[in-house]
């Protein structure tokens, strides 16, 4: 179970988009996430998921990978959708006991849906096809104007790509922990939420001592391999736009032209 | 001049209550003089607690003497301005290798150490290129380190000390969670390293049968170093060595063994081949 | 009363693959037993150890404790696990609790004991592993690594199980270390008639403790022989990634060179036994 979580894990492929600078493949997700915001009409939505399977298409990423990204924050996409359904007033269509259901309401919690699943999945994406010191090299360099009112862009960036590649790591360690407590008779199932929270502690605490423990040995491992801040340090792979970078940008403006025109015209249509 | 030079270093650890009054001292490393020559492989042995990780780390400047000093290729390492060159001129290889690995693919960790130096960018891919390829990891340079065995990721980790250039690269127990292929993977390595391009090695641990192809072994025990010599030498005074909670290989036990039961061997065996040599000459 | 094992497959999906982890694993494990079980990383026996107690599910086949099956939806596997105690590696790192006998009393405690059972086991389970008693009521995260494995190996004791399992249980120790505590499980295994199962890298410890040894390969039981049988294997074990004890390689040689010496021998002692013959007979 907890293997699912994708967010975060890089999917090695030799795609287009595996290639591009990741400062593009930020930006073109920023710029997409805001997109799903701008309407909520049929039309929008279409054009954003068509857009969406190109991208897919393009990355050489097998579907399930996307699909494992949303698993984990099914509950809340479901309870999300649900309060939406409840709460919105409109026309009713049917009403059970207390329950009504609107019109607007299924609207809403269907847009929601759709929304949720494209901006996940879209984000995912972008991880699964940049490696997270990539990520974070165009992270840098994006935020690096951020500099220049004392924020720390470098040492954020860094922390983002060493929680990253930790991630799989104390999953597994988290997994072998549970394995070994059950080992020894604990029980995560049974009793009521106090004593589940309580049983919870033989995880936490050795998980913890064990995060505490790599954070210090890596520490030592960095500094032993001179690294002192971002001062001073060049880059392996250092970020430069090529022609391939400069007509992703104009696909995605193209996208953002498409989008606006197809959504205003949307809203203007019957449904 | 000697690649490292530790005299006289003691180092203690003292452990403070929240009014900062000392509640404990415990001497890790108790009156050491070693001294490396550079192309040297080095072993230092030792039970778990017996100093000898303490004492690496001095090498490295990640520790710093209570007392004494230590100097790596001349300059000593408790000088500030010579903390970066130290820690470049020695590298160093830890126990964990999944604590050690800041990159999420292989080639972009061993490009870590050469970008904290400001080396140019070309000159980093040569770099990441020739290290990887020293220690035969050079096909696996597009994995993440997660896909990798133990031995493969701790050579991997040397690959990434090897691209910064150092004159020396210390092994802090770098096979002390690995299983037997990978240890043999990792020495090979290194012992390529030492031969090949003459790269000072300093091997930390408590495996006797890795310690055979060293030029010099030093066995510590309770923070000094309590015997020092040739393989050969040290691993002829079998009893001394389990006193120490140390054990000798199997063929140098039972070489042991067969010469008190009276059979003309000589001491120190430390292979197969020269077991059974020794008793061809016998028969 | 054993351990029966019959035809288990385990298959995973790893990033969309199909995994066979183990395949067609059969092999009873009698009562009292001490069984070593060897093979490189990967090739099954941690995978497998995690079947004998529950903590996986086989995807076909069936394995019985004492005669019930355990992977019937009715069996109780909180009870088996308490039966069958699993020992995994580098089990210091599961220790949690503020000191040393409390930690200790975990497994107790969750098999339903009263408070007088559970410390009286505690107690018999620290000295069984020969913790001192002055660290007792230390936190476990201030003892050396040694001591810590000690006590987690001493968590699992208390909950007094008929089979002990353990992975690897001596990476990471020093020679003295090691031997202390394969030492301490032999004692187990030979006072309280034990089962005890042993998952190791070292040719040498399986050869000096184990009476059967498992080799595993790929999913794959290789072998399933005294140690002796085993280790005359060499060409095979090597192929495998894997060796014999170093005595049994200074026996061959010797055999090679035109001695008439048996190669079977496995620990130290025999070998100075037979080569002390074999010369003096000369």
């Amino acid at each position: 179970m907890l293997r699912d979580i994708t967010l975060g894990q890089y999917y090695q492929a030799n795609s287009r988009l595996h290639r591009l600078d990741p400062r593009v493949k930020l930006i073109a997700t920023f710029l997409y996430i805001i997109s799903l915001f701008l309407f909520k009409n049929i039309t929008a939505y279409v054009i954003a998921a068509l857009w969406l399977l190109l991208v897919i298409k393009m990355s050489k990423v097998p579907f399930k990978f996307m699909v494992k990204g949303l698993k984990p924050v099914m509950t809340i996409m479901i309870l999300t959708v649900v309060c939406n359904m409840l709460f919105t007033k409109g026309t009713p269509l049917f009403s059970v006991w207390k329950i009504t259901i609107t019109y607007e309401g299924l609207k809403m919690a269907f847009y929601m849906i759709v929304r949720f699943v494209m901006l996940i999945v879209g984000s995912t994406i972008m991880t699964l096809t940049t490696t997270p010191n990539q990520l974070t090299d165009g992270l840098e360099s994006v935020l690096k104007p951020l500099k220049k009112v004392k924020v720390p862009v470098h040492e954020v960036a860094m922390m983002m790509a060493i929680a990253l590649r930790f991630i799989p790591i104390l999953m597994e360690e988290t997994d072998k922990i549970i394995k070994a407590q059950i080992a020894r008779g604990a029980d995560f199932e049974s009793g009521n939420l106090l004593k589940r929270v309580k049983a919870m502690l033989p995880i936490l605490i050795p998980l913890f001592v064990s995060a505490f423990r790599r954070a210090n040995d890596l520490a030592m491992a960095m500094e032993s391999r001179c690294y002192r801040g971002g001062d001073g340090r060049t880059k392996m792979k250092p970020l430069i736009y090529k022609i391939e970078d400069k007509k992703a940008l104009v696909c995605v403006a193209l996208y953002l032209f498409v989008l606006v025109a197809g959504g205003i015209a949307g809203n203007y249509l019957p449904i | 001049m000697e690649m490292i030079k530790i005299k006289n270093l003691i180092h203690e650890y003292i452990r403070r209550d929240e009014e900062e009054n000392v509640v404990d001292i415990k001497r890790a490393v108790d009156d050491v003089n070693i001294e490396v020559k550079p192309g040297e492989f080095v072993a230092i042995l030792g039970h778990n607690g017996s100093g000898k990780s303490t004492l690496a780390k001095h090498i490295n400047a990640i520790l710093y003497p209570s007392e004494g000093a230590v100097w790596v290729n001349g300059m000593d390492t408790s000088a500030e301005e010579n903390l970066w060159k130290v820690r470049q001129s020695a590298g160093m290889v830890f126990q964990n290798p999944d604590n050690q690995i800041i990159g999420s693919v292989v080639e972009e960790d061993v490009g870590f150490g050469p970008e904290n130096m400001g080396i140019p960018t070309e000159e980093i891919w040569e770099r990441v290129e020739e290290s990887l390829k020293s220690v035969g990891m050079w096909q696996y340079r597009k994995k993440s380190p997660n896909k990798l065995s133990g031995g493969q990721k701790q050579r991997v980790a040397i690959a990434g000390v090897v691209a910064m250039h150092p004159k020396c690269i210390i092994l802090d127990e770098a096979t002390a969670m690995l299983d037997p292929s990978g240890r043999k993977e990792v020495l090979r390595a290194v012992r390529a390293l030492n031969q090949v391009e003459e790269v000072t090695i300093v091997h930390i641990t408590h495996y006797m049968e890795e310690v055979i192809y060293a030029d010099k072994v030093f066995v510590m025990d309770q923070g000094k170093v309590v015997m020092q010599g040739t393989p050969r030498e040290i691993f002829s005074k079998v009893e001394e060595l389990q006193k120490l909670r140390l054990a000798v290989p199997q063929v140098t036990q039972l070489a042991y063994e067969l010469q008190k039961s009276g059979l003309p061997i000589k001491s120190g065996i430390l292979t197969v081949e020269e077991l059974v040599e020794e008793l061809c000459k016998c028969g | 009363m054993a351990i029966i094992v019959d035809k288990l497959n385990y298959v995973y999906s790893d990033a969309g693959h199909q995994v066979q982890a183990l395949q067609d694993i059969s092999v009873v494990i009698p009562d009292g037993q001490f069984l070593g079980i060897i093979g490189h990383t990967g090739s099954g026996k941690s995978t497998f150890i995690q079947h004998l107690n529950g903590l996986l599910k086989a995807s076909s086949g069936n394995i019985y404790y004492n005669g019930e099956d355990i992977c019937h939806k009715d069996y109780d596997r909180k009870q088996l696990r308490s039966k069958v105690g699993l020992v995994f590696q580098y089990p210091e790192h599961q220790l949690f609790e503020a000191d040393v006998f409390q930690d200790v009393c975990f497994g107790p405690k969750n098999l339903g004991l009263d408070r007088k059972q559970t410390e009286l086991r505690a107690f018999t389970a620290l000295r069984q592993v020969g913790v001192p008693e002055d660290l007792f009521y230390v936190s476990p995260f201030e003892l050396s690594g040694g001591q810590k494995r000690r006590v987690a190996i001493a968590g699992v004791l208390a909950m007094e199980p008929e089979v002990l399992i353990l992975d690897e249980p001596t990476a990471g120790l020093d020679p003295k270390g090691r031997d202390d505590l394969l030492d301490q499980l032999a004692k187990l295994h030979k006072e309280r008639n034990m089962t005890i199962i042993l998952v190791s890298h070292s040719m040498e410890d399986v050869a000096n403790y184990a009476e059967r040894i498992l080799v595993m390969d790929k999913g794959k039981i290789l072998f399933d022989q005294t140690p002796k049988e085993v280790f005359s294997h060499v060409k095979e074990l090597e192929e495998i990634g894997l060796g014999a004890p170093q005595v049994t390689y200074v026996m061959q040689e010797l055999k090679n060179k035109g001695f008439s010496v048996g190669t079977k021998m496995t620990t130290i002692e025999e070998a100075k036994v037979e080569i002390l013959k074999v010369l003096k007979g000369r």
